[in-house]
């Protein structure tokens, strides 16, 4: 049972409530689930849920594995395209990725369930704690990846099984970027973060340095000078504001230090959390944050979101999960004052919108929106501050197909740079080819000068 | 309605449907049940002799091999004829028969390939009211290896012995059942025409080892480490008891000799292709096994509601009516000309006809058209084979049309002939040659 006490506050539910909303959003399949769901995969030809997968596992492959038995071998067949294929079985969102594209959609609008086999696999080989890659012989190439979210950990690891060493800076206490600090937590249970990371560096010759921040603890030329090559997935630090009176009031805050807050807690109770929520945004991250308000036990969780359901950046799939948590979303409002009360946030004044010439603009309509709590999730932003040298393109680190920067031995990849979805997957994705580019320029630059007659 | 009542050498049940002589016709108590359950009769489990049963293994007797979400397809099984006392069943079968007067109840016979053995068990189970008997030729294993079962069905000469014997000491009908463990069925058929059978049965279980556990290194089902040869029976048997039936239903020599289909018949649909080729009515074990005696209700709505719907009114519209149209090979129409079809509005795209054309077949399936994943048949490569639509996984997408006369085929570039021609007239054919030098 909630309590309807007004205010932001600690403790809502009972332990078991908490206990009960936190946990996995998709059970695993078991043995004979996994099975059953396999044998739907009709194993097709240029399979298109692999194109449309950002890492092009190859899919079709894995699901037959797992039908004859071989569990292990799957595990294999997606570790090798995404070292991170355990976490992104259970984040990625399936239903506009892989999963849309299965043929099997057409036939009868049920796609195989790609996403909850690639977890069976990969938890299997994961907690029979099988390791598939050893470290060739050590090239004594030395490498900087800073940042140890998606990006950086694949890129980290398809090096190491270059031989080379490596070593991770990252800001944070804490390894794995948004994987430990933003996936919502009903994602990612049991600390799911941090056994991938020890999975991933068991290959060795991966050195992580934690609390070691670019732009504060050493510069960007340093790190050039220093090491062989150098990576940045530094992800989007900044977060955008809303720009509008009373947003510096108690009780309006950022969506995605919410989200770090309640992964890094142990009790959930306390998080405190209002009685009447209102996060204002579209996204992935507007959806977690709305949905979890509501598990704390908030009565109330509204979204509101300036443009239509269809320009949502949430995919379906997740605007029903939060509508099914009880979260109302609404369209068309945007905010237009926070309204305070003894210097905390009493509610929000929106305005209505609409489209008028092709243009989003208020109609002038307004109306309040009482509230204890404000959440913002209008966008993260890249901060360039630490990359003062780089070149950037539509606000972030400029790189070329390959992902090098406009400055020699650096490359770039994960949600820093302008191309692709901000997804994990697309963050290994980028990791692992920008891997493979510094891979060849190395190989290039050691080949022996060839004498020209 | 249509009429499903049937009379099989003479024995009259109210379906074609009866239980194959198995663990489902045991005992009493099965063959009560299988008859409340509608089965229009049963051929017991095989007696023996008189004297102690013989005795199963204790260990498991079953293997299976399975198909998409762990559909049974095909069961092996290692166990023996019936391990109950003689006079146990005899009592039991006499007690069923008076309950269920308008039912089927033959029985099934395995004694040693001795004269004595034969004549002394057959008044002991004509005195129970069966219907009639079935000799038993088949089983593969373990009576087998006692000389009898398929030990007898693979020799003609013996079958035609044991057949006149039972013809001579008994007034029942015989029904020959026939192992399929054999090079050419006919040849036991024919024998058991020759010793004088009522009507032939088959198949009994074809000899398999279903799968090898990868641990221990044996066989399945392993029995203490080891493991054996067993009989193969359910759905993945049907092709061959199908052809095997056909087989016998157009022998000149055994033509209208009544048959008794059995293997792997599930269906209602099943049935009714054993019927059309030729059988007089039909045998069930495994799907019973399987999925309980209730799935007969299937096989009864199923077949009598197409006989409706196609305006057939007895069994006797439908039995052998498939026969006429199998023929050998070398009889095939050579001017027919078919090509695949793809329907795009069923297509979901999954390219397997495409792979399965371009890596196996002749190419003629396309992947992509301006750029575009689409799979569309080249009809100046196909060759009509059929094998895009085998691999589709949607039923009806691809569909094999014949070209009409005349029209050109454009692999080819020849028109349709209008006239059936054969390979036996073929010019490649080096016989047709001579015949006509
Ligand atoms: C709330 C939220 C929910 C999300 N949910 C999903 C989801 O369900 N599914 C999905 O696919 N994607 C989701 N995403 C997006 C996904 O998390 C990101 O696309 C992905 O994590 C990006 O990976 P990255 O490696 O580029 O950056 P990050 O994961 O952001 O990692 C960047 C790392 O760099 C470190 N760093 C930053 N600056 C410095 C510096 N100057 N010096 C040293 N280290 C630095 C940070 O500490 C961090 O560890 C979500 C994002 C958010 C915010
Ligand atoms: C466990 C088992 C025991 C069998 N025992 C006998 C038997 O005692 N006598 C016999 O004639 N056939 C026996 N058969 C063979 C069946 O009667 C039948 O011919 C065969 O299973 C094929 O039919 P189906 O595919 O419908 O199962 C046995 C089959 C099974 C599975
Ligand atoms: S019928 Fe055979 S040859 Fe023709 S398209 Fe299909 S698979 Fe290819």
């Amino acid at each position: 049972m909630g309590t309807c006490i007004s205010g932001i506050r600690e403790g809502r539910l009972s332990p078991a409530d908490y206990e009960k909303n936190f946990t996995d959003l998709h059970p695993p399949l078991d043995r004979h689930q996994a099975l059953v769901a396999s044998d739907r995969c009709y194993f097709c030809y240029d399979a298109p849920c692999m194109t449309a997968c950002p890492t092009a596992i190859d899919i079709p492959m894995f699901i037959r594995q797992i039908s004859t038995g071989n569990a292990v071998g799957a595990a294999k067949t997606i570790f090798d395209q995404n070292i991170l294929g355990g976490m992104c079985a259970r984040v990625c969102p399936t239903e506009t990725l892989c999963e849309q594209a299965c043929v099997r959609n057409t036939a009868e609008d049920r796609p195989v369930e790609i996403g909850l086999l690639q977890r069976h696999a990969t938890d299997t080989a994961m907690e029979r704690g099988i390791q598939f890659y050893t470290r060739p012989e050590r090239t004594h190439r030395r490498i900087a990846v800073v940042g140890a979210g998606p990006a950086g950990l694949a890129c980290a690891h398809r090096l190491a099984m270059s031989g080379h060493d490596v070593i991770v800076f990252d800001a944070r206490v804490k390894p794995g970027g948004l994987n430990e600090y933003g996936i919502a937590t009903y994602k990612t249970t049991d600390d799911f973060a941090q056994r991938e990371v020890d999975y991933l560096l068991a290959i060795g010759g991966i050195e992580i340095r934690n609390g070691q921040k670019l732009g504060r603890d050493f510069t960007l030329g340093e790190l050039a000078e220093n090491f062989d090559a150098v990576f940045l997935g530094i992800g989007l630090a900044g977060v955008n504001a809303l720009r509008v009176e009373g947003e510096q009031l108690t009780g309006v805050e950022d969506a995605v230090d919410f989200i770090a807050a309640l992964r890094q807690v142990d009790n959930k109770a306390d998080i405190a959390i209002g009685r009447r929520v209102v996060v204002i945004g579209g996204g992935m991250t507007a959806i977690d944050a709305a949905v979890q308000a509501k598990l704390l036990g908030a009565e109330e969780v509204t979204i509101c979101y300036r443009r239509g359901k269809e320009d949502m950046n949430a995919s379906e799939f997740e605007q029903e999960l939060a509508t099914s948590k009880g979260v109302m979303i609404r369209h068309w409002l945007q905010p237009k004052r926070v309204i305070g009360k003894d210097g905390r946030v009493a509610g929000i004044e929106v305005e209505y919108t609409g489209m008028q010439d092709g243009k989003l603009a208020g109609t002038g309509e307004t109306g309040i929106l009482a509230a204890d709590q404000i959440f913002k999730a209008i966008g993260q932003t890249f901060d360039p501050a630490s990359v003062p040298n780089l070149r950037l393109d539509g606000g972030r680190i400029a790189v070329d197909a390959e992902g090098k920067t406009s400055m020699a031995r650096v490359w770039a990849g994960g949600d820093c740079i302008r191309s692709g979805e901000d997804l994990t997957v697309t963050s290994v994705a980028q990791g692992r080819d920008a891997a493979d580019s510094i891979n060849r320029a190395l190989a290039a630059a050691a080949d022996p000068a060839v004498a020209v007659a | 309605m249509a009429d499903l009542r049937n009379s099989f050498v003479g024995i009259k049940s109210p379906n074609p449907f009866w239980l194959a002589s198995a663990p489902p016709t045991d005992k009493a108590y099965n063959v009560e049940r299988a008859f409340k359950a509608g089965w229009g009769g049963v051929v017991w489990k095989t007696l023996g002799e008189e004297g102690p049963p013989i005795v199963n293994v204790n260990g498991p007797r079953y293997g299976a091999v399975w198909g998409a979400d762990r559909r049974l397809l095909g069961l092996n099984n290692i166990e023996l004829i019936t391990d109950r006392p003689l006079q146990v069943n005899l009592q039991e079968m006499k007690q069923v028969k008076m309950n269920w007067p308008d039912r089927a109840l033959v029985a099934s016979i395995m004694v040693p390939c001795e004269e004595n053995a034969w004549k002394s068990i057959l008044p002991l189970v004509e005195e129970t009211g069966a219907d009639g008997i079935e000799l038993n030729f088949g089983c593969p294993h373990g009576m087998s290896e006692r000389g009898m079962g398929s030990a007898v069905g693979q020799v003609p000469e013996y079958i035609e012995m044991v057949v006149r014997w039972c013809k001579q000491y008994t007034r029942m009908p015989v029904i020959t059942k026939l192992t399929p463990n054999i090079t050419d069925i006919r040849k036991p058929a024919r024998a058991a025409k020759a010793g004088g059978t009522d009507a032939v049965s088959l198949i009994n279980t074809i000899n398999s080892i279903v799968s090898v556990d990868l641990d221990s290194f044996a066989p399945n089902p392993t029995v203490g480490g080891k493991g054996s040869h067993g009989g193969y029976c359910g759905p993945a048997v049907k092709p061959i008891a199908l052809n095997m039936v056909a087989e016998i239903a157009r022998d000149q020599e055994t033509y209208g000799l009544p048959i008794s289909g059995i293997g792997g018949i599930t269906t209602w649909r099943d049935a009714a292709e054993f019927l059309a080729l030729g059988a007089g009515n039909v045998q069930v074990c495994t799907a019973a096994m399987t999925y309980g005696f209730k799935i007969v209700q299937e096989m009864i709505t199923g077949l009598s509601d197409w006989m409706d719907e196609k305006g057939h009114r007895s069994l006797d519209d439908i039995i052998a009516r498939a026969v006429p149209n199998t023929t050998d090979w070398q009889y095939l129409n050579l001017n027919y000309i078919a090509k695949a079809h793809i329907d795009q509005d069923a297509c979901i795209k999954c390219g397997r006809c495409h792979i399965a054309c371009e890596d196996t077949s002749h190419q003629a399936i396309t992947a992509f058209v301006d750029g575009v994943r689409h799979f569309e048949v080249l009809e100046e490569e196909c060759v009509g084979c059929n094998l895009c639509v085998n691999v589709c996984p949607v039923e009806n997408c691809i569909t094999m049309d014949a070209l009409p006369a005349g029209a050109t085929d454009r692999r080819t570039g020849k028109p349709v002939d209008p006239d059936y021609a054969n390979w036996t007239t073929h010019p490649n054919n080096p016989m047709a040659r001579q015949a006509a030098e």
